[in-house]
């Protein structure tokens, strides 16, 4: 199966002339796809839910109140809010020609029409001001297609996912694909999907992005992690969004 | 033709992974059908030794994947199978090969090949050309996993 799913990757890559899309093949079926948080107990699910419980939402107030700030805010373009942005993301950007995550649109907008300074990644201020993006999606379903554009990027982003790495030798594949719902010790292993990141981390006692829980699988398996950030973790980022379509966006989501 | 083809592809592997030629610590010699028959040590093996490798975090950890019965550690993982009795279906130089390198007998599977460097990519620098357990954690496995039997 997971062969399988590599070569369809692979010769998708050398023979698919790029006016005929199809929908790509994953090793989970559509009807079988769950969220990360039906491996939660439902105490956590309940507090996910709640917004004042949620510790996520610190994060969302504090971009909330970054949104507003400044002489050039963010609202001053985006009146309306931003609801379903964040269901389509990472996305291409034409201006620079590349593939972008929410955080990289956000320091994009930053630095093309505010006149300020890119945020460092997994920043405080980063972290807040996507969860407050992010947020305007919950509930709604993730919507992401490969384009020709994007092509590439779902290619060696699912190369990646299908790669075997590190000390331990595993790929991600192997456990989000071929072994999710069984116990790795006291965790069970779920099907790897993004949907509730940025997420507050009880391991961490703290919130992150998606790419430092990437980071956690890869030194989990002893390979040298990636830089947050870099575009092989949003290229990965964006095989994880077309993998997760149809999933609803839990972010601020609480995981263990 | 045939050699010509597995030379050149011999010569692209070389240039694209040097890696893949890292050291091979297990030689053809040392293995026969699905057996390593000799010991990697020569140090006496300890089966008590072996169940403190098979838990610890910071040695096999191999509770993270398997089970085994009357044992001391809570939340055993279910990823491989149950270990309890492995004793009588494999035989000590068995159990030694599935535990040195299970992926050259099942290509696919999840379980780490314990003692092995080569054809890795992408290693942590602190792990680099160090393989998970040492011939002598191994050999304590081996007599660990040996003593498990019905009785
Ligand atoms: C040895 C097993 C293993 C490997 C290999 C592995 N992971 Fe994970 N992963 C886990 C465990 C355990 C968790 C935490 C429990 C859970 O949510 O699955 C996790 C969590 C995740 C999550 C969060 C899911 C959620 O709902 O919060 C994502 C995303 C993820 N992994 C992606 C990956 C990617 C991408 C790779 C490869 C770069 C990878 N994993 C490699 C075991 C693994
Ligand atoms: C990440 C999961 C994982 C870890 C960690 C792991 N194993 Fe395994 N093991 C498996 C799986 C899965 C199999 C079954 C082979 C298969 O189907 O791929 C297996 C098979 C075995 C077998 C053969 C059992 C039989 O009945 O044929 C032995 C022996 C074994 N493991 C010992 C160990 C030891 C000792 C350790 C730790 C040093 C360990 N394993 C760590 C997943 C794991």
């Amino acid at each position: 199966m997971r062969l399988l799913a590599a070569c369809f990757l692979f010769v998708g890559a050398a023979c698919s002339p790029q006016t005929t899309q199809r929908e790509p093949d994953f090793p989970i079926e559509a009807s079988l796809r769950v969220s990360g948080s039906s491996f939660l107990t439902p105490e956590t699910v309940a507090q996910q839910n709640d917004d004042f419980e949620n510790p996520g939402y610190l994060w969302v107030e504090r971009g909330a109140d970054l949104f507003e700030q400044g002489e050039t805010s963010c609202e001053g373009c985006h009146k309306n809010g931003l609801e379903g942005v964040a269901t389509h993301y990472p996305a291409f950007d034409t201006g620079t020609q590349t593939l972008v995550n929410l955080e990289g649109r956000i320091n994009l907008c930053r630095t093309r029409h505010q006149g300020l300074t890119a945020l460092p990644y997994e920043s405080d201020q980063l972290l807040s001001l996507t969860a407050f993006v992010a947020e305007q999606s919950r509930g709604l379903p993730i919507s992401v297609e490969v384009t020709p554009q994007t092509q590439s990027a779902f290619e060696s982003g699912g190369a990646y996912f299908m790669t075997r790495r590190g000390q331990l030798n595993l790929a991600c594949t192997q456990c989000h694909d071929d072994n999710w719902g069984k116990q790795l010790r006291g965790d069970t292993i779920s099907q790897g999907h993004s949907n509730g990141f940025p997420a507050y981390r009880f391991e961490w006692e703290d919130f992150g992005s998606l790419h430092r829980r990437l980071h956690d699988c890869d030194t989990g398996v002893r390979a040298e992690p990636m830089e947050l950030g870099s575009q092989t973790y949003i290229d990965l980022e964006f095989y994880l969004a077309v993998r997760a379509s149809g999933l609803e966006l839990e972010s601020p989501g609480i995981r263990r | 033709m045939i050699r010509a083809c597995a030379l050149s592809s011999l010569v692209a592997l070389l240039f694209c992974c040097p890696e893949a030629f890292a050291e091979q610590l297990v030689t053809p010699d040392m293995i026969v059908g699905d057996t390593i028959p000799a010991p990697l040590s020569d140090t006496v093996s300890s089966a008590a030794a072996g169940r403190t490798i098979f838990v610890d975090r910071d040695q096999g950890h191999c509770v993270l994947c398997h089970q085994i019965d009357d044992l001391d550690a809570e939340f055993q993982g279910n990823v491989g199978p149950d270990l309890s009795t492995v004793g009588d279906r494999l035989s000590p130089a068995q159990i030694r090969f599935r535990i040195v390198d299970l992926q050259s007998l099942i290509p696919d599977t999840v379980m780490p090949s314990y003692y092995r460097l080569h054809d890795l990519h992408q290693v942590q620098d602190e792990f680099q050309d160090q393989t998970i357990l040492n011939a002598e954690q191994i050999e304590h496995l081996v007599a660990y996993l040996n003593s498990r039997t019905q009785e």
